[in-house]
């Protein structure tokens, strides 16, 4: 059978050609004559030598005839060039991948938990050493720290306590006006806030803001390979990067702790005195009475653990990017979700070890 | 400059600046169908500037940037995809999308701007993959796994996946061994012969001057100083040219014996008309 090609054999025009190629994709004999091409290309190459060859290992014959010698040495690194036609792979999605694939990401869990608890033990290590050696303590680092974890975060802080004062009375006043019991919404509002809340909220903002920025700011400089000429120049990545991180969290969370609890506070009770009218006076003096100063003292003992979390996995998640902008991503946002679920969790095991201390 | 009327690429009067800091002042170039034209200057006299401002990543302050003969500076989008659709370009380091494999970015061009089916896009990607000389495992890998001779095959192979008119090629050799170097200006070269391309080089490397370049323009005070073959670069004497071709490299690389020795082997390149 012959086959006379006229036009331009080009990328643009594939489909068309392919469709009238399919004609002629069962018989056993074929003569592609190509003296009436105006235009080839390697798309409309790989289109004969494709034909060409899936006629012969069908034990046809495909004769080509009629190429100008650049058409044809075009043809020869196009055959050249052919990759082996590779088997198709199976996809699997019967019942045994998906036990694997559990099984499989269980391990990966427990790996993950293994290395962020030794890179928890190497910053630990490393703390032991700048407590033997204060010199090596990086101060400006530290304070720039505590600045940009701290004092900038203290705007938004204070306005969620605030808002979460305001809204911790307003509606425990709508429940507690049923029962006559108004003057228990200070209790309300000092016990959740300073227990639970302030610290709580703090938490995950710092989470989302600094620990965020950790991952971002170390994974990009291991993106860069600065890690890596750190480390040839005789720095420790930890000691110069993680430890002043984490250390000023620890510093600074416990006073953002602070801080939301007397806005906090003040929000539940400037809401108290608008809409159940209990005066700041009256407020006051049912927080001394009623209220114990350990449930702030146990929302404070919180803090530097937290701030622990968010740090070691805000500079963990940082140290795993690899070389690509999309793992940078993809670790920011893991860094975030996991430390805000790190978090609660520890909150929850507090709550239970408290209540088993009977504070 | 020759017939001009050949040339797929014609630059007048161009003039880029980043504030006060001008970089190109009234340069003029033309690029000839078919050849291989190799851009040299010192760095940062703006070779790299001047592809952005061709290709339009860069908006020149004055000139006229003609491809195909279409001016492009006052083009509507349209206009300037239709010509985009004509160009491949290679970045210095690649520049994969770094969440795609190397078969998925060379698809990209593909899945833009043509109606291919799936399987024949990857049928062409693979072909294209291993054109460009990168074995065939290479194609299910991530760019961050390769080196970085492979990323600029990969890159190549991006720029080439619509069988392009011209190619702009940013450094292709550089930061690369002296074997990968040599068999990467014997791809282009044959690419170059077999496809018909125009070849637009931004280059350093004094060998692939040598080896590929059918024509070089180099690059100083702001405009094109000199347009020429290899050995009208060697007869130049301006004290800047003259550093640049018989230096100690250029010694190495043996261009400087007698510069009528020093022929390039001009290939006349195959008259594709535009599609």
């Amino acid at each position: 059978m012959n086959l006379q090609l006229t036009g331009r054999l080009v990328v643009a025009r594939l489909d068309e050609v392919r469709a009238q190629f399919s004609t002629v994709a069962d018989t056993r004999e074929l003569c592609v004559d190509l003296s009436g091409i105006e235009a080839l290309d390697t798309a409309g190459a790989w289109l004969i030598i494709d034909t060409q060859s899936a006629i012969q290992a069908r034990g046809g014959r495909c004769d080509i005839v009629g190429a100008s010698p650049l058409q044809g040495e075009l043809l020869d690194v196009v055959r050249q060039s052919l990759p082996e036609k590779a088997a198709p792979t199976a996809s699997r999605h019967d019942f045994v991948y998906w036990v694997e694939a559990i099984g499989k990401n269980t391990w990966r869990g427990i790996l993950k938990l293994i290395e962020i608890l030794s890179f928890f033990g190497a910053v630990l290590a490393c703390f032991a050493g700048v407590v033997r050696h204060p010199s090596r303590l990086r101060l400006t680092a530290l304070v720039h720290h505590m600045q940009q974890i701290g004092v900038n975060a203290t705007p938004i802080v204070s306005l969620m306590a605030f808002l979460i004062g305001v809204v911790m009375a307003f509606q425990g006043a709508v429940q507690l006006r049923q029962f006559g019991a108004e003057v228990f919404v200070v209790d309300l509002i000092a016990i959740s806030v300073l227990r639970e809340l302030g610290i709580l909220l703090t938490a995950i903002i710092v989470a989302g803001r600094s620990g965020a920025a950790f991952t971002a700011a170390i994974g990009s400089m291991k993106m860069r390979e600065e890690i890596d000429a750190m480390r040839t120049l005789g720095l420790d990545p930890i000691e110069v990067l993680v430890l002043p991180r984490v250390l000023a969290l620890v510093l600074v969370l416990p006073l953002l702790g602070f801080v939301a609890d007397i806005m906090g506070l003040l929000g539940g009770g400037l809401m108290s005195w608008i809409e159940l009218g209990v005066s700041p006076g009256m407020f006051q003096t049912r927080l001394y009475e009623s209220v114990d100063v350990w449930h702030y003292a146990v929302g404070l003992i919180k803090a530097p653990f937290f701030a622990v979390i968010i740090g070691i996995i805000g500079s963990y998640e940082g140290m795993k990017v690899g070389g690509d902008a999309e793992s940078l991503g993809s670790l920011t946002s893991t860094s975030v979700v996991l430390s805000i679920f790190l978090v609660i969790l520890a909150d929850a095991l507090f709550s239970i070890f408290f209540a088993v201390v009977g504070v | 400059m020759g017939d001009s009327n050949d040339a797929v690429i014609r630059v007048r009067g161009l003039r880029t600046q980043f504030g006060t800091h001008v970089v190109h002042d009234g340069l003029d170039l033309d690029v000839r169908r078919g050849e291989v034209l190799g851009i040299v200057g010192g760095s940062g006299t703006g070779k790299s500037v001047l592809l952005r401002a061709i290709v339009g990543l860069l908006e020149p302050a004055a000139g006229s940037v003609e491809v195909f003969g279409t001016s492009l500076l006052n083009a509507s989008a349209d206009t300037r995809q239709a010509v985009g659709r004509r160009w491949g370009v290679m970045f210095q380091d690649g520049a994969l999308f770094s969440s795609l494999t190397v078969r998925e970015n060379v698809e990209v061009p593909m899945r833009e701007q043509t109606d291919l089916d799936a399987p024949t896009r990857r049928a062409l990607a693979e072909l294209k993959i291993s054109m460009v000389g990168l074995p065939p495992l290479a194609c299910d890998k991530y760019p961050s796994e390769l080196s970085g001779g492979m990323r600029k095959r990969a890159g190549l192979a991006r720029a080439l996946a619509l069988d392009p008119e011209i190619v702009f090629l940013d450094e292709p050799t550089a930061g690369l061994d002296p074997i990968s170097a040599s068999a990467f200006d014997a791809l282009i070269k044959k690419l170059q012969t077999t496809m018909g391309l125009t070849v637009f080089m931004v280059t350093h490397d004094l060998d692939s001057l040598h080896a590929i370049c059918d024509r070089i323009a180099a690059l100083a005070e702001k405009k094109m100083l000199a347009t020429g073959t290899m050995a009208d670069m060697l007869k130049m004497d301006h004290p800047w040219m003259h550093q640049y071709f018989h230096g100690p490299r250029a010694r190495a690389a043996g261009l400087d014996h007698d510069a009528s020795a020093a022929t390039t082997p001009v290939i006349e390149g195959p008259t594709a008309d535009g599609n």
